[in-house]
């Protein structure tokens, strides 16, 4: 697929990519995903997409050629890939912050490298597509274990990964009560998270009764919908007993909805960063003394953040794109053992021929849709 | 209630939670969680067999933020720079770093530039862009569009979207016409 500005995309034909550097390999892409923040690229939101880039940062596929210094992929082999392009040796990588890479990304410090994500991130084309560069193929991929399906596989390369890892930046204790902003992906992996890591109380917090239905039944969430509330943040305020939540994850990110002002000058007239509304419902619904985490993506300009709130409230606000590979060894482990079950997050299946249509179906949030998956060569 | 010492509203019991939901604390003690401490330096585990990774070729004309020293030793080649839209992506890269909001802001200018020069140059080829198809809102035909929006407040402004697809070409087509008119009225 290729960007044509904003709200357009289009299957063409591109050439195969090819190997540009002695640790890069061509993947066959067999399966990609549509990310939430996708549609911030799709919405012209973040600066420097250029006309003709290809989106796609949650992929797996089949190694299909191998750079010269390649040790550990073959030709052949089942891979999954993170979303994060990094180095494996630069100072943030040797301290494991594999998603602050300062060796991939010429285009910005402040952010590492990500598949087909702008050239704010790099400017490498992305996974929806039927092949796509994969830099440092010795550090980032990770050959799938056979009892591994496809489709979990598919989605621990960012949505599932990155819940888990908002969950741990919660820094939960037992019986805390945590809140989770945004009931799509992301938000669901955050509040199934929660409690392996002891949660008492998990409320998913949307607009979409469907996405809450979901949060009840994968996620055990309790849920409310803040379209019923006058004010979400007196109900968060009441639930608790007046004090406050002692986690909420922010799971939604630059085109939150809930204020028509911040939504209309951010998403729509460019004007701030991102929407800042589920991040200020945390700051506000949060206890003090708590913990707020951002998993929601913004945009690099400014945003209307209520900042005084948190300082008054001793809050700890903690926040990072997720490494995700970091992730991975527990939470294959915890999908062995039967606890959780990625794929059921998944509720569309789309030929990559069709991708503008699953674009348009996501971003409008039509027919039931959650997680859409991209099928190429279908 | 927060005013006295105890928490207001007690949790479930740990033996209740387990019973309820699969894998319950399985990753209760912090500081065995794969996220904790967020720096630890570990260098030897991340796969790479290199201090300095060998730097991808050609270097020369890659723009980079002026935040960083040296160009970085790996990038992505998927769309350079060209034309109109490219200079000023150059500018933007070559004098503001990315705490200036000139920098990002004429990034985004850079983005407006560019999609309005490749629409204008698809109609002479022959995939002119097709905004029904391209918009993919023919998906709205067999996708409940009606009952997927009941009773969503972001339903108020997804009216905007069709504005600010088709707004700019509008405007833009307006200004046009007048000023035609004007040159064939002289």
């Amino acid at each position: 697929m290729t960007y044509r500005g904003p709200y357009k995309v289009r299957v063409e034909e591109k050439d195969r990519p090819r190997i540009e550097h002695p640790n890069d390999a061509i993947v066959r892409v067999t399966l990609a995903a549509i990310c939430g923040s996708d549609l911030h690229l799709y919405h012209g939101l973040m600066p420097d997409t250029r006309i003709g880039h290809t989106f796609g940062h949650e992929f797996i596929g089949v190694v299909d050629e191998v750079g010269s210094s390649v040790e550990g992929l073959e030709v052949g082999d089942r891979v999954m890939v993170p979303f994060n392009i990094y180095c494996g040796s630069c100072w943030f990588c040797a301290r494991g912050l594999y998603s602050n890479c300062h060796n991939v990304n010429p285009n910005a410090t402040a952010i590492g490298g990500i598949y087909g994500y702008s050239h704010s991130t790099g400017g490498y084309d992305g996974g929806q597509a039927e092949y796509v560069r994969v830099p440092f193929a010795d550090v980032g991929p990770m050959v799938i274990p056979e009892w591994l399906a496809d489709e979990d596989a598919l989605m621990l390369t960012d949505a599932f990964s990155t819940g888990y890892f908002g969950a741990q930046l919660g820094d939960i204790v037992e019986g805390d009560t945590v809140v989770v902003l945004g009931a799509g992906p992301v938000g669901l992996a955050a509040a199934r998270s929660a409690w392996l890591m002891g949660a008492g109380r998990v409320i998913a917090i949307d607009q979409l009764d469907y996405r809450l239905e979901k949060a009840a039944s994968f996620a055990f969430a309790e849920t409310r919908n803040y379209t019923h509330y006058d004010d979400i943040v007196v109900e968060m305020k009441k639930t608790t007993g007046g004090l406050g939540a002692d986690v909420v994850i922010d799971a939604v990110g630059a085109e939150a909805d809930g204020n028509l002002v911040q939504h209309v000058t951010s998403a729509k007239l460019k004007l701030q960063g991102g929407s800042p509304v589920a991040l200020n419902w945390a700051i506000d619904g949060v206890r003090k003394g708590g913990t707020v985490s951002v998993m929601g993506a913004y945009g690099p300009l400014f945003s209307a953040v209520k900042f005084g709130d948190a300082m008054n409230k001793g809050l700890t606000l903690r926040m990072n794109q997720a490494p995700v590979k970091r992730q991975w060894p527990r939470l294959l482990e915890h999908i062995e053992a039967g606890y959780l079950k990625p794929s059921e997050m998944i509720t569309h299946r789309i030929p990559l021929e069709h991708i503008a249509e699953g674009y348009h179906l996501f971003s409008s949030k039509l027919d039931g849709c959650i997680k859409t998956v991209v099928v190429p060569g279908s | 209630m927060p005013y006295t010492a105890d928490k207001p509203v007690p949790p479930p019991t740990a033996e209740e939670l387990r019973a309820r939901v699969p894998g319950w604390g399985a990753d209760l003690d912090p500081a065995d969680r794969p996220a904790w401490p967020k720096e630890r330096f570990a260098p030897g585990v991340s796969g790479a067999h290199w201090d300095y990774p060998d730097e991808q070729q050609p270097r020369e004309g890659r723009e980079r933020s002026i935040e960083h020293l040296q160009l970085t030793p790996v990038f992505g080649t998927a769309q350079p720079l060209h034309g109109l839209s490219g200079a000023i992506r150059r500018f933007a890269y070559d004098r503001f770093s990315e705490g200036r909001a000139a920098h990002w802001l004429l990034l985004v200018a850079g983005d407006r530039v560019e999609s309005t020069g490749a629409h204008l140059r698809s109609l002479l080829t022959l995939r002119p862009d097709n905004p029904v198809t391209e918009t993919g809102v023919l998906s709205e035909l067999h996708r409940h569009p009606i009952a997927s929006r009941r009773g969503r407040v972001d339903v108020r402004h997804q009216v905007l979207d069709p504005v600010i697809v088709a707004g700019p070409w509008l405007l833009a087509g307006g200004v046009a016409w007048m000023l035609a008119r004007r040159l064939l009225r002289r």
